[in-house]
C-alpha cells in the first residue's frame, strides 16, 4: 500500500525552484533513503510530505489516516522553555507513565524520564526524538539527518536502531542523509536527489549509476570507497586495542 | 454583592482576573521570544481606546479591534526581508504615537490619559469586572483546550506540522488570545505596562519549574501575589496602583534570580566536593 506519493512536484522559494518536477512515492514497510549534496532540496522532499509546505505544481497524496513520525534535523529548544524528557514525550498527545517507560526503555535511554532535554548529550537527545516519534505508532517514520552531530559509532548504533524498529514495528522509513556508507546498507531504495531526483534504485544500483557518481565522486571519493575505509578502522581499533 | 461594593475588592478581583490569564499567555510569549509584538499589541491599543471614544463604542471594544489589527500586520509582515525588531520598532510606536495624535482630535470628550498609559485599576466598576473576567476566562479556555497544539508548534513548527496540527491557526489563536488580554489588562496596569505583567510573572517562574504547565501555574502564582501586595503598597504609600504591582512583581523576578543563583552556586560546590 502507498503511504505518500507525490506526483509531478515543484517547488519555488521566492523565485528559486527548490525542486523540478519530482515523482516520488513510499510504500509500507519500505526503507527508502534520499541523499543528495547541500541544497539539492532534500529537506524540501521531506517537508512535502509532512505537509509543512505545499508544492507550488503538482500533488501530493496521503493515505487517509495516515501517521508519520518525525525526526527533525534539528530541534532547537529555547533555554526559556523547561521540558523533561517524559513531558516530551507526552507531545502533542499524552501517554501513559507505563507507555512513556517502556518507550524509554526500547530507547535505551530509560534513566533519563526527569532529565531537563536541554541538557542531554547529543546521543541521547536524538534517542528521545526516536522514542517521541515511535509512540504514535507510525505507519511511516521520517529522519532527516538524524545522525547529525554524532560521532560513527553513534550513529551507527542509531541506524541499527531504526533496522530493529523497522523490523518490530513494520513501518516505512524515510530518511535523508549524507553518511552514505551506513545509510546505503539498511535501504531498500536510494534516491540520489539534486533539484530533481537524478537516479533511484538498490543501493548497488544507484552506487555505481554515473549520475552519482558526478554527484559525490568516484573512487576513493566515492561511497564504497568510504564503506571500506570503515572496515579498515574498525580494524585498526581491533589491532591497537591490545597495545594500548 | 455588598462585597464588590468595596472599590478595593474590585480592584484586587480585576487583578488577579488578569494575573490569571497573563500568565500562561505570558509564558508562550516567552517561549515564543514575542516579548516586543506583545508591546506592540499594546501600544497599538491606545489608537483602539482615541477610536472607540471617537465612534462612542466601548473601550474594550476598540482596543481589541486594534490589538487584534495590530497583531495580525505583525504576524503577517514578518519573513517579508524587515528583521522583526526593526518591525516591531517602527509598528509599536506608530501606533503609540498615531493614538496619542488621534486622542488630541477629541476635544469634545475630556480623557484622562494617564488612566489609559498607566491604568487606572481603583476605578474598576462591576461592568469592568465582568469584561474583565469574561476576557479572562475566556482566554484560559482557549489556551487550555489548544495547550497541547501550541507546545508542539512552540518547539519546532515542523514536529506540528508532521502530527497534523497546523502551527499557523496556533499562532492566530496566540494573537487572538493576546489581544483580549490586552484588551482586558489597558484597565488594569494600562497600554504601557501590560507586556510587563505577561511577561515577569512568566520569566518569574522560570527559575523554578520543570514542566511548562508548572512554569504556567507559578506565573499565576507570582502574578496574584503581585497584585495583591501591589495593591496594598499603593494604598499604604499613595503610589499608583499599576506600576506599583509590576514594581512587586519585578522584585518577585529578582528574587526568584537570587535564589536561584545561589542554588545554582551550592550545587555547583557540592558537584565539585563529590569529585
Amino acid at each position: 500500500m502507498t503511504l505518500v506519493s507525490l506526483t509531478g512536484v515543484s517547488l519555488k522559494y521566492g523565485g528559486r525552484t527548490v525542486l523540478s518536477n519530482v515523482d516520488f512515492a513510499i510504500k509500507q514497510g519500505e526503507i527508502v533513503t534520499v541523499v543528495g549534496p547541500n541544497g539539492s532540496g532534500k529537506s524540501s522532499l521531506l517537508r512535502n510530505v509532512i505537509g509543512a509546505v505545499k508544492p507550488s505544481v503538482g500533488t501530493v497524496t496521503r493515505m487517509a489516516g495516515l501517521r508519520i513520525g518525525y525526526v527533525p534535523q534539528k530541534l532547537h529548544i529555547d533555554p526559556t522553555l523547561p521540558l523533561t524528557v517524559r513531558r516530551f514525550l507526552s507531545l502533542p498527545v499524552r501517554v501513559s507513565d507505563s507507555v512513556a517507560h517502556a518507550a524509554l526503555e526500547q530507547a535505551g535511554v530509560a534513566a533519563l524520564a526527569d532529565r531537563q532535554m536541554t541538557n542531554l548529550s547529543g546521543g541521547q537527545f536524538q534517542r528521545v526524538l526516536l522514542a517521541r516519534a515511535l509512540l504514535c505508532k507510525p505507519h511511516l517514520l521520517i529522519l532527516d539527518e538524524a545522525t547529525q552531530g554524532l560521532d560513527q559509532p553513534g550513529s551507527a548504533a542509531f541506524y541499527r536502531q531504526i533496522e530493529q524498529v523497522r523490523q518490530e514495528m513494520g513501518c516505512a522509513v524515510l530518511m535523508v542523509s549524507h553518511e552514505l556508507h551506513v545509510v546505503m546498507a539498511a535501504s531498500d531504495r536510494v534516491i540520489c536527489l539534486n533539484g530533481h531526483i537524478c537516479c533511484e534504485g538498490t543501493p548497488e544500483l544507484v552506487a555505481s549509476a554515473p549520475e552519482y557518481r558526478a554527484l559525490f565522486g568516484t573512487g576513493t571519493q566515492g561511497a564504497l570507497a568510504l564503506y571500506r575505509h570503515e572496515h579498515t578502522h574498525s580494524h585498526d581499533h581491533l589491532d591497537e586495542g591490545p597495545a594500548a | 454583592m455588598t462585597l464588590l461594593d468595596d472599590f478595593l475588592i474590585r480592584a484586587a478581583l480585576a487583578g488577579i482576573g488578569l494575573a490569571l490569564a497573563a500568565a500562561p499567555l505570558g509564558c508562550f510569549v516567552v517561549w515564543r521570544r514575542m516579548a516586543y509584538f506583545g508591546d506592540a499589541t499594546a501600544h497599538a491599543s491606545i489608537l483602539g481606546v482615541a477610536l472607540a471614544l471617537a465612534f462612542d463604542v466601548s473601550v474594550f471594544g476598540g482596543v481589541l479591534v486594534t490589538a487584534l489589527a495590530m497583531a495580525t500586520t505583525v504576524s503577517t509582515l514578518s519573513g517579508r526581508g524587515y528583521a522583526m525588531d526593526t518591525l516591531l520598532g517602527v509598528l509599536a510606536h506608530t501606533a503609540l504615537a498615531l493614538g496619542l495624535v488621534a486622542v488630541s482630535f477629541l476635544h469634545w470628550v475630556r480623557i484622562d490619559l494617564m488612566s489609559y498609559l498607566f491604568g487606572d485599576i481603583l476605578a474598576v466598576g462591576h461592568m469592568d469586572l465582568a469584561v474583565i473576567w469574561s476576557g479572562a476566562t475566556a482566554t484560559l479556555a482557549l489556551l487550555v483546550w489548544r495547550w497541547s497544539a501550541l507546545l508542539t508548534s512552540t518547539l519546532n513548527p515542523d514536529l506540528a506540522h508532521a502530527a497534523g496540527i497546523d502551527p499557523r491557526r496556533e499562532q492566530l489563536i496566540l494573537t487572538l488570545a493576546l489581544a483580549v488580554v490586552v484588551a482586558v489588562a489597558i484597565k488594569v496596569v494600562g497600554v504601557l505596562l501590560i507586556a510587563a505583567m505577561l511577561i515577569v510573572p512568566a520569566a518569574t517562574a522560570r527559575a523554578f519549574a520543570n514542566t511548562p504547565e508548572r512554569m504556567a501555574l507559578i506565573a499565576a502564582a507570582v502574578g496574584v501575589l503581585s497584585v495583591i501586595v501591589g495593591l496594598r503598597v499603593s494604598f499604604v504609600g499613595d503610589t499608583p496602583t499599576g506600576p506599583t504591582i509590576v514594581t512587586v512583581a519585578a522584585g518577585c523576578f529578582m528574587v526568584a534570580s537570587l535564589i536561584r543563583g545561589l542554588f545554582d552556586h551550592r550545587h555547583l560546590r557540592s558537584h565539585k566536593e563529590d569529585s
